[in-house]
């Protein structure tokens, strides 16, 4: 059974999170996110679930990462300005492996920026924006619909691989209303607990181990220093720290064929949008207005790890034009992957999407 | 402390310890194990949070699950964790750079919001672990690397910020007042709430050395021979006497029992 709703991209993220099973929200009021914890501090309680409003989102992202270790499934929400203070603490979720959930309802920056106006701005550092090598996980939806699901997924996949997981969306998606038909139960993918006999940071043959919840007799040390595979600090051991964040990268790297998330239209033609987010509605919106099988489209929902073979599903294509809501962040990626084919960025500030017209002309003056 | 104590409590396979010789943060690890065994609590309904510091390294020698977090964040981190599960006793260890300076707006706000946690402060009035830097307790005149003319900049008094900022419980006493300690860790592991227990140590390494403290005895004696205790201090205030300068106050500086969050219903 589904129930069909008419909702706000940020509601629907909250529905998501609660249908998930997520039973802590902290985080900080901030434009345009603000929505997400007014639903959470509305609904959680009557749940049984935890809202708390912390003193700044540094505060937010430690109360989470906490909360996740006794067990809940926990999450954020914010924007640009709070992004970036989050990325000490989430740093610190890669290297103690700790699943959590963070919404960025991007706005236009670097700074107090655009707070009322959509961005793509923080792609790159959901990425690398926490100090040392990192991986983590990054999914973008471009309908309401995608946030409810979208969100349950990041927390199943922050489960599963034991990593912060971003939801990536944007002041567009974040306020804009939709129809979305809301499932009685979504797929929960619980975490692994820790085998009998295995040590607290001993891997698994999928490099992640069991997650080791307080209070359940587990007596896990957990520490933000590199740490052997008891937990215990060992930080001057360079085989150890190497073998230790090699880890924590493949992890997540080794798999993201298997993690892809995406839709590939028209995969004959020579001339290939890439998006995600708002402009993934913009393309459909060209192909709609004009539907011939020259103009391909990628459209993807999960952007970090980068599905690179996806761009092989696409044998003919002799440009990938890529419309974002930054200077090129996720088109300088591609263009480590392509093997020959042109890249257009179509990168674009200000807080407006692209048109149809724009990307429409762009595609004749390629062809 | 009983070998059966100590290694129930302790995880032997950890030790030696990376606290200097002579460091007085082992001392306050163990009256705090030896208040928490009084309580009757068990390690696997125990946590220890901390931030980043010499005295925040203190969890990872205990047997309980433990959260060594980032510098200043451990209060963020233990609120997580006691407001998702309220069943979980849940006891920080913090330095007086970690709690006071990077660390200082969640102290207040973990005060304010009286949230149920024991905090233990080593206070050595120095950034001991980054090699004896300044700190928001580094007493006016005394020598650090970033105060080598002498600190110019007022100390904060931890625990009377504590009570100002509405935890339930504060007390102040020093590694040298062992038994003390003990009943007032005791005291705020029983009292709901937020409770603040600051611990002055003495530092050897970062700050003895550079403050004519040159064996560490002195500066324990002088724990010993400038602690006064508050109620004294109260009285002579009344009677309009002088307080010396040099004297700072220990003893129990606040229990109450406000409405407090995260108590285990
Ligand atoms: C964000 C950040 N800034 C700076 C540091 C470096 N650092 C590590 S410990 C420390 C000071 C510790 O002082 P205190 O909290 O008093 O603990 P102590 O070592 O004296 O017990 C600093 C500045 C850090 N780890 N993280
Ligand atoms: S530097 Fe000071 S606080 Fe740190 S272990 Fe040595 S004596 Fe103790
Ligand atoms: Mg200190």
């Amino acid at each position: 059974m589904t129930t069909l709703e008419f909702m706000q991209g940020n509601a629907a993220c909250c529905e998501g999170a609660l249908a998930a099973g997520c039973t802590f929200f902290g985080g900080y009021p901030i434009t345009p996110s603000t929505e997400i914890a007014e639903q959470m501090a509305l609904k959680m309680p009557k749940r049984g679930g935890v809202f708390i409003q912390m003193e700044d989102e540094i505060a937010s992202i430690g109360a989470v990462i906490g909360a996740s270790w006794t067990g809940a499934r926990a999450m954020t929400a914010t924007s640009g300005p709070g992004f970036s203070l989050m990325m000490e603490n989430l740093g610190y979720a890669v290297m103690t492996e700790t699943p959590c959930v963070v919404v960025n309802i991007q706005r236009g920056g670097p700074s107090t920026g655009q707070p009322t106006m959509s961005a793509q701005g923080d792609m790159l550092q959901c990425r690398f924006g926490s100090h040392g090598d990192i991986s983590t996980i990054a999914l973008v939806p471009s309908t309401v619909q995608e946030m409810f699901d979208l969100t349950v997924k990041a927390f199943n996949l922050a489960d599963r691989f034991r990593v912060p997981a971003f939801l990536m969306s944007d002041e567009t998606i974040g306020h804009m209303r939709e129809k979305i038909s809301i499932p009685d139960s979504v797929e929960i993918i619980p975490r692994k607990e820790p085998k009998p006999g295995m040590l607290i940071y001993e891997a698994e043959e999928d490099m992640v181990p069991g997650f080791p919840t307080f209070g359940k007799g587990y007596r896990a040390h957990i520490t933000g220093l590199t740490h052997n595979e008891r937990g215990y600090p060992e930080a001057t051991n360079p085989e150890l720290h190497e073998a230790l964040v090699r880890r924590l990268v493949d992890k997540v790297e080794s798999r993201r064929h298997e993690i892809a998330d995406y839709d590939a239209v028209n995969t004959d033609a020579e001339t290939v949008f890439i998006t995600y987010g708002p402009s993934t509605r913009t393309v459909r919106q060209v192909l709609h207005d004009h539907p011939d099988e020259t103009i391909g489209h990628l459209n993807l929902r999960i952007v970090w790890p980068f599905p690179e073979d996806t761009l092989k599903l696409f044998p003919n294509a002799k440009t990938f034009i890529v419309p974002e809501l930054n200077l090129g962040q996720m088109a300088r990626e591609i263009e480590r992957h392509v093997t020959g084919q042109r890249v257009i960025s179509m990168g674009r500030l200000g807080g407006t999407i692209h048109t149809p017209a724009e990307l429409y002309d762009k595609v004749q003056e390629v062809a | 402390m009983s070998t059966e104590t100590f290694g129930k409590w302790y995880r032997e396979d950890r030790l030696p310890h990376i606290f200097c010789t002579g460091c007085g943060n082992g001392t306050v690890m163990n009256c705090t194990i030896k208040a928490v065994d009084a309580m009757g609590w068990e390690i696997d309904d125990t946590i220890f949070v901390s931030g980043i510091g010499c005295s925040s390294r203190a969890p990872g020698y205990i047997s309980t699950d433990s959260l060594h977090t980032t510098h200043g964040r451990a209060l963020a981190f233990a609120t997580g964790v006691k407001m998702a599960n309220p069943d979980l006793h849940v006891v920080v260890f913090t330095g007086d750079g970690d709690l006071a300076a990077i660390g200082g707006n969640h102290f207040i706000h973990a005060c304010r919001r009286n949230i149920d946690l024991t905090v233990i402060c080593m206070n050595n009035m120095i950034y001991g672990m980054t090699g004896g830097q300044g700190s928001p307790c580094t007493p006016v005149g005394k020598i650090s690397t970033t105060t080598p003319y002498g600190a110019a900049e007022p100390a904060f008094d931890l625990t009377e910020l504590a009570v100002a900022a509405g935890a339930n419980y504060a007390a102040r006493w020093t590694s040298y007042h062992v038994a003390e300690l003990i009943k007032a860790i005791r005291a705020g592991l029983e009292t709901p709430g937020f409770s603040f227990i600051e611990a002055l140590v003495q530092c050897p390494t970062a700050y003895g050395r550079r403050n004519k403290f040159r064996q560490v005895g002195e500066q324990v004696e002088y724990m010993r021979s400038h602690a006064m205790l508050l109620q004294k201090k109260r009285r002579l205030e009344e009677q309009g006497k002088d307080v010396p300068d040099d004297m700072f106050t220990v003893g129990e500086f606040v229990r109450r029992y406000r409405p407090a969050l995260g108590v285990r219903k």
